[in-house]
């Protein structure tokens, strides 16, 4: 029987030598997956002056807050503040035309007197705090004025994405609170004869207190997170060469002539196995080395495997698993290539989907996070993250590899029911 | 001589078909026989052969080679049996060395013993020089000889073969023919299809015509066109047997 599997290895193995469009697949493409999904995600939370997102402000203001919120937009470093086109002071509706026509991503209208009108606001409001506490002559408002609220109008290209959209409302509406905090302070401060010494900075601030390995800080970046997730997925779409191999031995009549060899369809299956969980390590290793040795050089952060490898392979090797049992069932289901190629990627892009790969789980609708736990992809991931990032042990990922494992007992089991009901006709 | 393969009314009937495609049939092939299995288009000859093969259940009756049954027998019979399919079961991918050097481990075929089966029988059928090409660079009767190399590597006792010579030049039918005249006078039983009437009547010893899932006649071939009113050849035999109509059959 060994000797049958390693003669099943050696044949895989010589299929895919001969298939250049399968070793395409198999490996050139999780390498370009991996560097391409890599550069952009990491690009998008770097702040380089290179990468700043140009946004239109429209300035009816002219006052100190207008002036703000430009100093401060200009120093986020993730936008460049565009206040002339062609020479031409930018107005509101030129503002909106460009959004809408998707030149800009963002216009900021800021209204008129809007610095005047809250610095009078505000001077009302103390006035009246500080003549009731009786700590001036006056007891009443000097200026009696009623003031509107303001409201600074965003326009947002509707090709922008919500997550975008909220990140910016969010920064601009904490901008405009420390402006009219500060105003607040500022005018108690004159108020009060301008003596009093109030401490303007924040007194509660955040503090990220990250996780230590050796007492040593290990700060995850984005190639921590997204070199386990496209690893997992390239890993996966080894579904596809698989299928079609096995579709192929059916319509090649080879199946049917094994079939009459003393040769049990489990030493078929067997020497598959093999040979693809090879193929996934391989895999695995190539990615490994291209974001530890390649992503310095082309400017991405080095993914720091220190002490992992060893459970990193564990991992992959049962996510590989998985892939397989995944890939022999709809292999042995399917009756054609175009059959199962097709339904092969778009299975493992819904298993990605709801596996979160692309939106973490957490933030899935609760449905979404309860189907989420069924997806093989999600226990490779989540043991993924635990060793890389957590600094889990050996023990606390059996369970998420066991799950993988058994799935992969599972789906061929299936095929081979499958196969031996589809024999008795 | 002593029977290999016995059957004893066997039937089939596939899931939603509205006839048996084999209907009660029973046949003795001696040992070391040539038995050719005749007949029209949807007669039952590969339901047949298919069965015997393991890869059709019958729905009644039952049958042995060399005295053991598929039931619990399954792996000692395929030992023994070697089956050429009438399609290319071939990967055309790999050469046809490496074709053979795979079918032949599968039978369990190791080392220097499977390198040599394998030289010896290209050589043989004049493949030798073509060892090394892929399959897919093949003519169709050098695939033929290659899809049958596959089948006989390991010496099988009885040996299936479902239309060996279809689609191929005369020179590589002669070859295949007289190459497995050669492993009849070793010990192989061979039991054979083919529509090539005049084929089958110069190649086999014993010939069964099936027709509509049942055997019509049996024996040698100058017995059959010997009872058969002014039969001068195989061809007379059978279309008096099963008619001039046409069988196109989905």
């Amino acid at each position: 029987m060994i000797y049958k599997i390693w003669m099943s290895i050696v044949k895989e193995f010589l299929l895919l030598k001969r298939d250049l469009g399968g070793l395409i697949i198999l490996f050139i493409m999780p390498l370009v997956l991996v560097i391409t999904v890599t550069l952009i995600q990491d690009s998008t939370f770097k702040t380089v002056s290179d990468s700043k997102i140009p946004i239109l402000l429209v300035d009816n203001d002219k006052g100190n807050v207008s002036k703000t919120v430009f100093d401060n937009l200009e120093k986020s470093n993730l936008f460049s503040v565009v206040t002339k086109i062609d020479n031409k002071t930018i107005t509101e509706d030129i503002a909106r035309e460009n959004v809408y026509k998707g030149k800009f991503q963002l216009a900021i209208v800021i209204p008129k007197d809007l610095s005047s009108d809250l610095q009078a606001k505000v001077d009302q409001n103390v006035e009246k705090i500080v003549s009731s506490l009786g700590l001036t002559d006056s007891t009443t408002v000097s200026d009696k004025r009623v003031i509107k609220e303001k409201e600074v109008k965003l326009y947002f290209d509707p090709a922008v994405q919500m997550s975008f959209k909220n990140a910016v409302m969010s920064s601009i509406d904490k901008m405009i609170s420390q402006i009219e905090t500060k105003s607040i302070y500022t005018t108690f401060q004159n108020q009060l004869g301008g003596t009093s010494d109030f401490e303007q900075k924040s007194f509660i601030s955040f503090k990220e207190i990250i996780p230590k390995i050796n007492n040593k800080e290990v700060r995850p970046n984005s190639v921590q997170h997204n070199v386990p997730a496209w690893t997992l997925f390239a890993i996966f779409f080894i579904v596809i060469p698989l299928s079609i191999n096995i579709v192929k031995e059916k319509s090649q009549g080879t199946f049917v002539r094994l079939r009459t060899n003393p040769v049990s369809n489990l030493v078929v299956i067997i020497g598959k196995t093999i040979t693809y969980s090879i193929i996934c390590m391989i895999q695995f290793y190539m990615m490994v080395a291209v974001a530890v040795f390649l992503f310095p050089s082309i400017g991405l952060p080095s993914l720091n495997i220190e002490g992992h490898l060893a459970l990193m392979s564990i991992v992959a090797l049962f996510s590989g698993f998985a892939a397989i049992g995944f890939g022999i069932l709809l292999g042995t289901i399917a009756s054609t290539q175009e059959q199962s190629a097709p339904f092969g990627a778009t299975s493992v892009i819904i298993l990605a989907a709801i596996g979160g790969i692309w939106v973490p789980v957490f933030a899935m609708p609760k449905i979404m996070q309860i189907i989420a736990k069924s997806s093989p992809m999600n226990w490779g991931l989540d043991a993924f993250y635990d060793v890389l990032l957590r600094n889990v042990s050996f023990l606390e990922i059996i369970p998420k590899i066991s799950l993988l494992f058994l799935f992969f007992i599972l789906t061929t089991s299936i095929a081979l029911f499958y196969d031996k009901k589809k024999r008795a006709v | 001589m002593q029977s290999i393969i016995q059957i004893e009314s066997l039937s089939k009937k596939y899931k939603d078909a509205d006839q048996y495609s084999l209907n009660n049939v029973s046949l003795n092939i001696n040992e070391g026989q040539i038995f050719g299995l005749l007949g029209p288009n949807g007669a039952g000859k590969t339901t047949l052969i298919s069965m015997l093969c393991g890869l059709v259940k019958p729905t009644s009756g039952h049958f042995t080679i060399d005295g053991l049954s598929y039931a619990g027998q399954s792996s000692k019979i395929k030992k023994i049996i070697g089956v050429v399919p009438q399609e290319y079961a071939l990967y055309p991918t790999l050469t046809a060395r490496e074709n053979l050097h795979y079918f032949g481990s599968m039978y369990g075929i190791k080392g220097s013993d499977l390198k040599d089966k394998v030289i010896e029988t290209l050589d043989l059928l004049g493949l030798l020089k073509f060892a090394d090409k892929q399959v897919h660079t093949f003519s169709g009767g050098m695939k033929r000889r290659v899809n049958l190399i596959a089948g006989i590597l390991h010496k099988p006792k009885v040996l299936f073969l479902d239309e060996p010579t279809v689609g191929v030049d005369v020179q590589s039918k002669n070859a295949i023919i007289d190459y497995l005249k050669v492993l009849n006078e070793s010990g192989t039983t061979i039991i054979y299809t083919s529509h090539h009437l005049a084929e089958a009547e110069d190649f086999c010893s014993n010939i069964a015509i099936l027709d509509r899932g049942r055997i019509f006649i049996q024996g040698t071939p100058s017995t059959l066109i010997n009872s058969t009113e002014d039969a001068r050849n195989l061809e007379d035999v059978f279309i008096s047997l099963t008619g001039k109509d046409l069988r196109d059959d989905i």
